[in-house]
């Protein structure tokens, strides 16, 4: 009886010796990352490295600026194209799709979540850049632009991401408004308004907290997704008021150079990841700020 | 009776309501353009890519003319274990400590919970970083599948994690004081009823965390690096099939093979969610 008492005390503490890795691991990512990137901010100067607007490493001169407007520019550009379809989407999987090809369907937005980044990339690359610089020459010869840019654009790595973020936010807005109870639907429908009235004006609504944390956490995968982006998205670090046009992110600055990079370049690398993850920190804190909310509600 | 609409009364609220009307268009078109898009990138993607799958293709040593996928399908499969390895206790044993020792309301808990949601928004290029100033550097492993498959690890934990907490919680309690009632302790409870029921679950949420292995690319670059080669130990280099693909994508002289090699990954991650799925259903059908 005694072994059998002790046992059962040890493997307690086995469970909970296993639960404290996930919060070891963020707290080593936490030091790790914030000690081998501050040093290199605080050379470079806080106001320096954000604000800068060039970045040449060779001759030491480390603004990240670019990448920061380019991994907004890229993050709206996903939220344009994906949010709506995604919203919409849910909408029809949560309200219109016929039973019968519901599993089939809800599969398939799962699949679009397990493509890996590569294969997107790869999709990006041979088939919507070639279109976009069709476009853009198109556009070039009536008049519309100056620079016709050769596909590898802010334009194309918009249109890749706000594929990608699909499955989130059609995950996310469909169990949001599925959890809505189905007597609000009832009661707007009693009262005379259409399926869509009901469904835009009441379910919607009332699902808000639900929507708008797959919105943010679409968000979140688009400014760190990485593979895909570097592939399509040219990578110049500059900054440029054309959607056609090439740019950098933030996530490519560092798997672009990391390679070859030393010194103060690889340290200015590691705190562009720094960077990263405090967005990516204030992202998560939203989203469990917006569930918080959800769950009130 | 019914209280079904016909289709004349759906038409007749439609022509009093234009706006509904076009509401209705817009969600089947954006359902429509969703599902397009994806029928079209497999499509694309198979068209293009069967054709130049070849036997040379399948070469058992890799070199620069036949680009050879099989050293990365080795280390894909080397990676894929060792990740699972480590990351599966961890992860089974921490569900297991949140959903049947921590008593609710426990602050530790609440802890926990705030660190496995960080951990599932970090991008895999963080963890990657994150990866290579720790295993690579600070524990002097070097470019090396550990390095790899330790930062693949903590990357699955908390899909393991949730997985696992929601299969054990779907169990009935029923079970668990039944299991009390004859005389078992918590922990014979634990391991002879609660987890066996709970398998299924447990099982889905692996898959789907195998099928992030196989995809994931930014994590591993600068972990286990891009040596085209199987190591002889899993202190050595290796590349993935992903990263094989994305090195064979970005140096544009293999085109071919990287459709082919694209080809083998949608085929992997079509059949990991296939397989995901239907375990998932045995247990809903349980």
């Amino acid at each position: 009886m005694k072994s059998k008492a002790w046992t059962e005390k040890f493997m307690q503490g086995v469970f909970l010796v296993a639960a404290c890795a996930s919060v070891l691991a963020v707290a080593l990512i936490c030091i790790f990352l914030f000690a081998n990137g501050i040093p290199a901010i605080g050379e470079i100067g806080f106001v320096k490295f954000i604000t800068g607007d060039i970045w040449r490493p060779n001759n030491e001169i480390f603004g990240i600026f670019p990448m920061i407007i380019g991994s907004l520019y890229v993050t709206a550009g996903a939220i344009l194209f994906g949010v709506p379809i995604g919203i919409l989407t849910s909408v029809f999987m949560a309200m219109y799709c016929p039973k019968q090809v519901y599993k089939p369907l809800k599969a398939a937005t799962e699949l679009l979540a397990g493509i890996p980044s590569v294969v997107y990339g790869f999709f990006g690359l041979v088939v919507v850049v070639p279109l976009i610089r069709d476009f853009g020459h198109f556009l070039k010869d009536i008049g519309l632009v100056e620079r016709s840019g050769d596909g590898n654009s802010i334009l194309t790595t918009s249109l890749i991401l706000g594929m990608m973020i699909l499955p989130t936010i059609i995950g996310t807005t469909e169990s949001a408004m599925r959890a809505v109870p189905v007597h609000y639907y009832e009661g707007s429908l009693a009262l005379g308004a259409t399926k869509e009235r009901s469904i835009f004006r009441v379910i919607i609504p009332a699902a808000k907290s639900g929507v708008i944390a797959g919105i943010v956490l679409g968000i979140g995968r688009a400014i760190g997704e990485t593979m895909a982006v570097i592939m399509i998205v040219g990578n110049q670090p500059r900054i440029t008021g054309s959607i056609l046009q090439g740019i950098r992110t933030l996530t490519g600055n560092i798997v672009l150079e990391m390679g070859y990079a030393t010194g103060l370049h690889r340290e200015a690398l590691i705190a562009t990841g720094v960077v990263l993850f405090v967005f990516i920190l204030i992202i998560n804190f939203s989203v469990a700020l917006l569930k918080r909310g959800a769950d009130h509600e | 009776m019914s209280n079904k609409m016909t289709t004349k009364d759906k038409f007749h609220t439609y022509l009093k309501h234009p706006g509904s009307f076009l509401t209705f268009l817009l969600v089947m078109l954006a359902s429509v353009i969703t599902f397009a898009v994806l029928i079209f990138l497999i499509i694309y993607i198979l068209a293009n890519g069967l054709p130049h799958i070849t036997p040379s293709l399948f070469s058992l040593e890799y070199s620069s003319e036949n680009a050879s996928v099989v050293p990365a399908l080795i280390n894909t499969v080397i990676m894929t274990l060792l990740s699972l390895l480590i990351a599966i206790p961890f992860g089974i044993f921490s569900a297991i400590f949140l959903v049947e020792y921590a008593g609710k309301g426990n602050k530790f808990v609440e802890v926990i919970r705030l660190t496995t949601e960080t951990l599932s928004g970090i991008p895999s290029i963080v963890y990657g970083l994150f990866g290579m100033l720790f295993f690579v550097n600070a524990l002097g492993w070097g470019f090396s599948l550990l390095a790899g498959a330790f930062t693949l690890s903590i990357m699955i934990l908390p899909l393991i994690m949730r997985t696992t907490e929601e299969a054990l919680k779907a169990v009935p309690d029923s079970y668990r004081e039944g299991s009390f009632g004859l005389g078992a302790g918590k922990l014979r409870t634990v391991f002879r009823i609660v987890l066996p029921s709970a398998v299924p679950g447990i099982l889905a949420g692996i898959i789907l965390a195998i099928g992030r292995i196989v995809g994931e690319t930014a994590a591993l670059i600068y972990t286990a690096g891009t040596v085209a080669q199987v190591p002889s130990s899993v202190f050595g280099s290796g590349r993935t099939l992903a990263v094989h693909m994305y090195n064979l994508s970005s140096e544009g002289l293999y085109m071919d093979q990287a459709y082919a090699t694209a080809v083998i990954l949608l085929v992997l991650v079509v059949g990991i969610n296939a397989l995901s799925g239907v375990i998932a259903r045995k247990l809903t059908k349980a």
